[in-house]
């Protein structure tokens, strides 16, 4: 919960002496409140007060930093129930989990296949992020299974034991990717905690209930440890989706502190197969799993979880979009054809893919519609046929080609006309109405 | 004290709206609390699945979703017959493609013809879905509410500027309506009063939130979905307390994704079980966001979709 701006004054050494810049230490506090002064401003806050500040500063769910490289990842941090009252900020972590003891050859041949599940959208590349390795009972094999992910792939490294003697195997192995220990519960949580906190990494904790797990955290909390990642143990879809909301509302609406971590949950071990437990899983991306753990990475199943995570995930305030002007693909001349779209990202990277597709050398031409895809945006008078033609005059293409004829999306032909008229001598020829017709027609044309 | 789940209070419920007529006829909505949080309210009617099918025969479908249907495409009767006799649909709904006047622009006329037959052929309710054209789906509604009065069909989308034609010919003859608007809770609501001072009962009226594919503008429909919701059951807004539809399975199978084959995306893995899955991780984020009846294509997706609902709800 924030503190107001006279429980701040209280916590000042009150002495005005301004070197904080601000005229008084009321004011100071009252700028802090507001977000627009920094505590570390005030060189004579005692440690005490600060620690109280930044206490009261935190966010209501802590950001927790998951493995180390290009797929390293945060869980939790969100603020929010519902995506449209601000966004959400940490996609959903997808893992996969593999044997301990699995065979050398059988562990390169799937981390081959998965390393290979990375998906182009949006110039974003969609990929899942972490293994988890489950202890079998062979401590050494454990250890040498997550030395060679750790080593080998760029997947981060969940390690699944509830030994304390193996996960020291683990860390030890791969403790400098930063993995997720996993994990404490009521029986080890002394030894696993110390690991933990010894070793600076998070620490997943199981429970088999809420009430359960606010006793755990709150333990680890006073062993010092900061980066914890919570387990409700439900194990059936129905409850799994409460635990997730409750635990969800507990830290935001109810500032429950102890609750204020990401949550992980486990579809591989909610359903008897890929299809069902790929429907778990996507029930988690929507509904609060700050990591969702899967039994294998498949195309077919990984394919639509990311895009679901893509779509839930991306910030409703801020349509994704690409910045209006000329981009050329595949070495256009003057001679190329022209082609002309909305900066919607979807719409840039759907179309500029298509038209690579065609192997047709040709210029396509953004304009800015302030994000909205075609249909949207001519809905909206963000492309109206004026205002296309104008952009055509201004962006330069006229130098760069010799041709006067412009392609629009068949979407878009209602604006063929006013085009026209804006454009004296050019020809505007309707395109297809689909992107994947884009490379037949540009063919077709040659 | 042990932990007590921080619960919603809520100002409103979803209208319970009863879909065709008869023994088969369907209950959907009545729903008083968001989707699926039944530790603290209930959901007396699970969502439903309304298969759909075509009254002309698909050109651009993969052929994972034209395999169960091989011997039907093209037969819209003998196709919804096989949708509730081998896959127990609990709903059917037809998709007038051929009404499009950028595409076969068939008269009302063909489209009573096709309704009779497909209605003859199966005794569950009959939803109705034009073109998106807000003339030609005005002359075609009228027409079909008149010539087919005692089928009590669900038609949609009605729009804005064509529900005068619609909610009235569906108002006289008994039918139902699926008012639609484009992404937007004001538009919603919009729609929705125009239907009531228009004289429309509104224990027929279902609510259209306009359906994005997933990958292709899921999040606009997931987040005005929940806004309606909250907006319904939060804020008690009786103007939005409808059930809502998702005409899924159509956005989803025209992706590009879902259409690839193994050689042309072998990182997407088996093509069949993709664009499977495609539409059934689409339609639980719809059944997330507060999704009432599902119009869903392939028959295993309908069936792992069935299922999960199970799972959750009971
Ligand atoms: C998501 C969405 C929105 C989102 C915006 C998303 C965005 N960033 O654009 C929101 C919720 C904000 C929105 C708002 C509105 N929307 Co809207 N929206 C949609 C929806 C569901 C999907 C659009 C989408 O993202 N498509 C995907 C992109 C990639 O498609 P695209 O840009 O068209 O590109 C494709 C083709 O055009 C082609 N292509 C693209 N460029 C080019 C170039 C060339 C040369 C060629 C050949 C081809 C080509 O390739 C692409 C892939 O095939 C559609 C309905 C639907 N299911 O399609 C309605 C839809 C587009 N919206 C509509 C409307 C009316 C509106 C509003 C005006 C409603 C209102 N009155 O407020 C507002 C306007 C926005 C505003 N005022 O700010 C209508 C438009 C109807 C019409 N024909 O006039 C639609 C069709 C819904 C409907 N049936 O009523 N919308
Ligand atoms: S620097 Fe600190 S003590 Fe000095 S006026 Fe500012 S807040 Fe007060």
């Amino acid at each position: 919960m924030a503190l107001t701006g006279i429980q701040i004054f209280k916590l000042l050494p009150q002495t005005n002496c301004k070197e904080c810049g601000s005229p008084t230490c009321l004011a100071f506090a009252m700028n802090l409140a507001s977000g627009k002064a920094e505590l570390d401003s005030c060189p004579y806050v005692s440690d005490e007060a600060r620690e109280k500040l930044a206490e009261a500063s935190a966010p209501p769910i802590r950001p927790v930093k998951l493995g180390k490289g290009v797929r390293a990842c945060v869980a939790g941090g969100e603020t929010v129930m519902y995506r449209h009252e601000k966004t959400f900020y940490s996609p959903t972590v997808l893992a996969a989990c593999i044997n301990g003891d699995i065979k050398k050859k059988d562990l390169e041949s799937k981390l081959k296949a998965w390393n290979a599940i990375q998906y182009e959208r949006v110039g974003l590349n969609l990929r899942p992020e972490m293994v988890a390795i489950k202890d079998t009972g062979d401590a050494k094999a454990f250890a040498e299974t997550a030395k060679t992910v750790a080593e080998t792939s760029e997947f981060n490294v969940i390690l699944m034991t509830e030994n304390p003697d193996t996960m020291k195997a683990g860390v030890d192995a791969c403790g400098s990717k930063r993995p997720l220990l996993y994990g404490a519960t009521a029986d080890n949580i002394d030894a696993m905690g110390k690991l933990a906190v010894d070793a600076g990494l998070p620490l997943g904790v199981k429970a088999d209930s809420i009430d359960a797990l606010t006793g755990l955290t709150q333990k680890l909390t006073g062993m010092g440890l900061k980066d914890i990642v919570m387990d409700p143990g439900s194990r059936e879809p129905k409850k799994s989706l409460e635990d997730m909301v409750a635990i969800r509302r507990a830290a935001l609406k109810a500032g429950n502190k102890a609750l204020g971590f990401p949550t992980i949950a486990f579809p591989c071990e909610m359903a008897s197969n890929p299809e069902v437990e790929t429907m778990i899983a996507a029930m988690h991306i929507a509904k609060y799993g700050s990591i969702v753990v899967l039994s294998d990475f498949v195309g077919e199943t990984v394919f639509p979880l990311l895009l679901e995570r893509l779509n839930i995930f991306t910030d409703p305030q801020r349509p994704m979009t690409v910045t209006e002007g000329i981009y050329e693909i595949g070495n256009p001349d003057e001679n190329s054809p022209v082609l002309v779209t909305t900066n919607f990202a979807l719409t840039y990277f759907i179309v500029s893919g298509e038209i690579e597709n065609s192997k047709v050398p040709s210029w396509l031409l953004i304009k800015d519609s302030e994000g909205l895809s075609v249909l949207t945006a001519w809905a909206a008078g963000k492309f109206a046929g004026d205002d296309v033609g104008a952009f055509v005059k201004k962006c330069g293409i006229m130098d760069k080609v010799k041709h006067t004829e412009l392609i629009i999306p068949g979407y878009a032909a209602a604006i063929a006309g006013e085009i026209e008229e804006e454009l004296p001598g050019w020809t505007i020829t309707v395109g297809p109405r689909e992107a994947p017709h884009i490379p037949g027609f540009l063919k077709a044309r040659k | 004290m042990g932990f007590e789940i921080a619960k919603e209070s809520y100002a409103g419920s979803i209208k319970e709206i009863s879909i065709g007529k008869g023994k088969k006829a369907v209950k959907v909505g009545g729903e008083t609390s968001y989707p699926f949080y039944l530790f603290e309210g209930e959901m007396p009617n699970k969502p439903k699945v309304a298969m759909e099918i075509w009254d002309i025969k698909p050109e651009d479908w993969p052929e994972s979703a034209t395999a169960p249907f091989k011997d039907v495409l093209g037969d819209p009767a003998a196709w919804a017959k096989k949708c509730v006799k081998d896959y127990g649909a609990d709903m059917i709904v037809l998709q007038l493609k051929s009404i499009d006047p950028n595409g076969n622009n068939a008269g009302p006329a063909d489209a009573v013809a096709t309704v009779k037959k497909v209605a003859a052929a199966i005794d569950v309710p009959l939803i109705i879905w034009g073109s998106a054209n807000v003339e030609k789906d005005a002359e075609v509604f009228k027409k079909i509410a008149e010539d087919c009065q005692d089928l009590t069909l669900t038609m949609g989308p009605v729009e804005e500027k064509n529900h005068k034609t619609i909610g009235a010919a569906a108002m006289g003859y008994g039918h139902l309506v699926i008012s639609s608007s484009p992404i937007d809770v004001n538009l919603a609501k919009q729609v929705n009063i125009l239907l009531e001072n228009l004289g429309m009962p509104m224990d027929r009226v279902l609510v259209d939130p306009t359906t994005g594919g997933l990958g292709y503008g899921l999040e606009y429909t997931y987040s005005v979905m929940e806004r309606l919701r909250m907006a319904a059951m939060a804020q008690g807004d009786d103007k939005l307390q409808f059930p809502m539809v998702n005409n899924l399975g159509n956005e989803v199978w025209k992706s590009k994704e879902a259409k690839l084959t193994a050689d042309e995306a072998p990182t997407l893995g088996d093509p069949e079980r993709r664009g499977i899955l495609m539409e059934a991780v689409g339609a639980v984020s719809y059944l997330m966001s507060g999704s009432d009846v599902l119009f869903m294509r392939h028959p295993e997706a309908v069936r792992m979709v069935r299922s999960f609902i199970d799972k959750l709800a009971d």
